[in-house]
C-alpha cells in the first residue's frame, strides 16, 4: 500500500536537490525535487520510493507518528526499518 | 507473528467509523434505483476492500468490481522477457522496485535469472540506481522502470540528474503506464461474451496516489464524456468508505461528477514540479501490450529523442525479441483485470495457480486481485 509515515527534515543540500530525513529514527538520503514549496529543516514530508512529495502540518505529522510508535516499540532494529521502508515502497 | 506497519495507520482504521460509513452508505443506498457497480481502478484500493472485509459491509446494491490498478500484474511478458535478457548480459546489472522479482515471463522471473548468476537488485528508490552505478563505473546499469503516475516522476528525476552528472553507464528500460486510458479502454471496448460489458462498471473510485501527482484532473473526462462518476480516494478503509458513500450519493442525487475524498494529499492540479519534469523527459508511446488486456493506444510512456542513446530498448534492439506471447491458456487475468470475471470463477485459482507459484499476474504481485483473494479469501465465506 502507498502509504507513508511522516518524516522529518534533518538536513538539506539544495545542490544535490537531496534531504536527509529522519523516519522514526531511520535515517535515509531523499530527492526533494518534487516539493513545490521551499523545504526547510524541521518540516515534516511525505516519502514515495525515496522522494519527498509533499509538506505536511506538524501536528497532524505528531499525531500520526505517535500510533506508530508504541508498535514499533515491539519490533527489533531490522524487522523497524525494514517495516518503515517497506511503508513507502509501493511502485503504483 | 510479524508486525506489519500496514496495521498501524489506526485513525483511518478505526471499527467504529467503518461501522458508521457503512450506516451512512446503507441508508443512503435505499435511494438507489438500481445496483451500482463500482471499479477501483488500483490494486492497493483491492487489497483494503479485501483486507478489511469492506464488500460484506456494504449493502448488495453495492458492487466492487476489481481494475488493473497493479504496475507488476499488467507487464507482459514480452517486457519480463527483456528484463531477464538484459539482466543475463555480461557486465549488466539490473536495478528495479518492489514485486517485479517474481513475475514470470516466458524465460523465468528476474528471481530465477538472479539465482543463475544474473545481477539484479532491488531498491526502494530509483536514485539507488545512480549509486551503483557510481560505485561500478565498469557495469552498465540498467533501470527497469515500473509505475503507474506515482512513480513516474521518480524516474524522470534520476535521468535528469544522471545527465546532469555525467553518469554515462545508466540506462533504462521504460515501462511507465498511465491511468487515464486504461479507464477509457474498459470503457469502450466489448466483449463478445457479454454484449456490452461496459454496462458494467457504473463508477470508478481513482487512486490518490496518483492524483498527487497528475491531479484529480486526469479523469476530468469520465463524468462529462462517459457518465461515469469518479471519486478519487485514499487507500485506507475509512478512506475507501468514504469515497463509496461519495458515489452513491452522486448517484441518489443524480449527479455525475469527479470529486475529491483524499483532500489530505489530493488537489484537481497535482504536482506541478513533477508533472513538468515528467514532460520534459517522457512522450507518449504510440501502443503498449497490458497483460491479459492487450495493446492499449497511448497507455504508456517512452523516453523522448533527446534521451534515446540512454533507452535500453535501443541500445539493445538487437537481442530484445519484439514477438507478441500468448497467456496461459487456463489463465482468466484479462477478464479478471477488464472487471468482467472475479479471481473465484477462474478454475485454476488456489490450485495450479497460488502466490509462491503463480500462473498469472494477478496472483503475483501482492497488489493483485487474485492475491488479494487468495490471502483474504476467508472473508467471503
Amino acid at each position: 500500500m502507498c502509504l507513508s509515515i511522516p518524516s522529518k527534515v534533518v538536513k538539506i543540500d539544495k545542490e544535490k536537490a537531496t534531504a536527509v530525513v529522519d523516519t522514526m529514527g531511520v535515517q535515509r538520503e531523499v530527492g526533494i525535487d518534487f516539493i513545490e514549496n521551499e523545504v526547510k529543516i524541521g518540516d515534516y514530508v511525505l516519502i514515495h520510493i525515496g522522494f519527498a512529495m509533499n509538506i505536511i502540518s506538524e501536528e497532524e505529522a505528531l499525531a500520526s507518528i505517535e500510533t506508530y510508535k508504541e508498535i514499533l516499540a515491539l519490533m527489533d532494529e531490522e524487522q523497524k526499518r525494514q517495516a518503515i521502508l517497506d511503508g513507502n515502497n509501493c511502485s503504483g | 507473528m510479524r508486525l506489519e506497519l500496514k496495521n498501524l495507520y489506526d485513525d483511518f482504521r478505526d471499527p467504529d467509523t467503518i461501522k458508521a460509513l457503512a450506516k451512512l452508505i446503507y441508508n443512503e443506498a435505499k435511494g438507489l434505483q438500481k445496483p451500482v457497480n463500482i471499479m477501483e481502478v488500483c490494486g492497493g484500493h483491492t487489497h483494503t476492500i479485501m483486507k478489511y472485509g469492506l464488500k460484506q459491509l456494504l449493502p448488495e446494491s453495492i458492487r466492487f468490481i476489481h481494475g488493473p490498478g497493479c504496475p507488476v500484474c499488467i507487464m507482459p511478458k514480452e517486457r519480463i522477457d527483456h528484463a531477464t535478457i538484459l539482466a543475463r548480459q555480461p557486465d549488466v546489472i539490473l536495478v528495479t522496485l518492489g514485486d517485479m522479482i517474481k513475475v514470470p515471463g516466458s524465460r523465468g522471473s528476474l528471481q530465477q535469472a538472479r539465482s543463475e548468476g544474473a545481477d539484479v537488485r532491488f531498491v526502494y528508490s530509483p536514485l539507488d540506481a545512480l549509486k551503483i552505478a557510481k560505485e561500478n563505473p565498469d557495469k552498465t546499469v540498467i533501470f527497469f522502470a515500473i509505475g503507474f503516475e506515482t512513480t513516474t516522476p521518480m524516474t524522470a528525476a534520476l535521468i535528469d540528474r544522471a545527465e546532469k552528472l555525467g553518469v554515462k553507464n545508466l540506462l533504462y528500460h521504460i515501462n511507465h503506464v498511465t491511468v487515464p486510458e486504461v479507464m477509457r479502454e474498459l470503457i469502450d471496448s466489448r466483449d463478445e461474451h457479454i454484449d456490452s460489458y461496459n454496462n458494467r462498471i457504473d463508477a470508478f473510485i481513482g487512486p490518490s496516489h496518483v492524483s498527487v501527482i497528475a491531479g484529480a484532473k486526469i479523469y476530468k473526462e469520465f463524468p462529462k464524456r462517459y457518465g461515469r462518476p469518479v471519486v478519487v480516494s485514499g487507500f485506507e478503509p475509512v478512506d475507501v468508505m468514504e469515497g463509496v458513500w461519495m458515489l452513491v450519493r452522486q448517484f441518489v442525487q443524480n449527479r455525475c461528477a469527479l470529486e475529491i475524498q483524499y483532500r489530505r494529499s489530493v488537489t484537481m492540479e497535482g504536482n506541478l514540479t513533477a508533472q513538468k519534469q515528467i514532460e520534459k523527459i517522457f512522450e507518449k508511446r504510440g501502443l503498449f501490450k497490458w497483460r491479459g488486456l492487450g495493446n492499449i493506444p497511448h497507455s504508456a510512456l517512452k523516453l523522448r529523442e533527446a534521451y534515446a542513446h540512454l533507452d535500453a530498448e535501443r541500445v539493445y534492439a538487437d537481442i530484445l525479441p519484439v514477438e507478441e506471447i500468448e497467456d496461459h491458456k487456463l489463465c482468466i487475468c484479462g477478464d479478471i483485470l477488464r472487471g468482467m470475471a472475479e479471481p473465484t470463477e477462474c478454475q485454476v485459482f488456489g490450485t495450479a495457480c497460488t502466490p509462491s507459484k503463480p500462473l498469472g499476474s494477478c496472483m503475483v504481485s501482492s497488489e493483485g486481485a487474485c492475491a488479494a483473494y487468495y490471502k483474504y479469501g476467508d472473508l467471503l465465506k
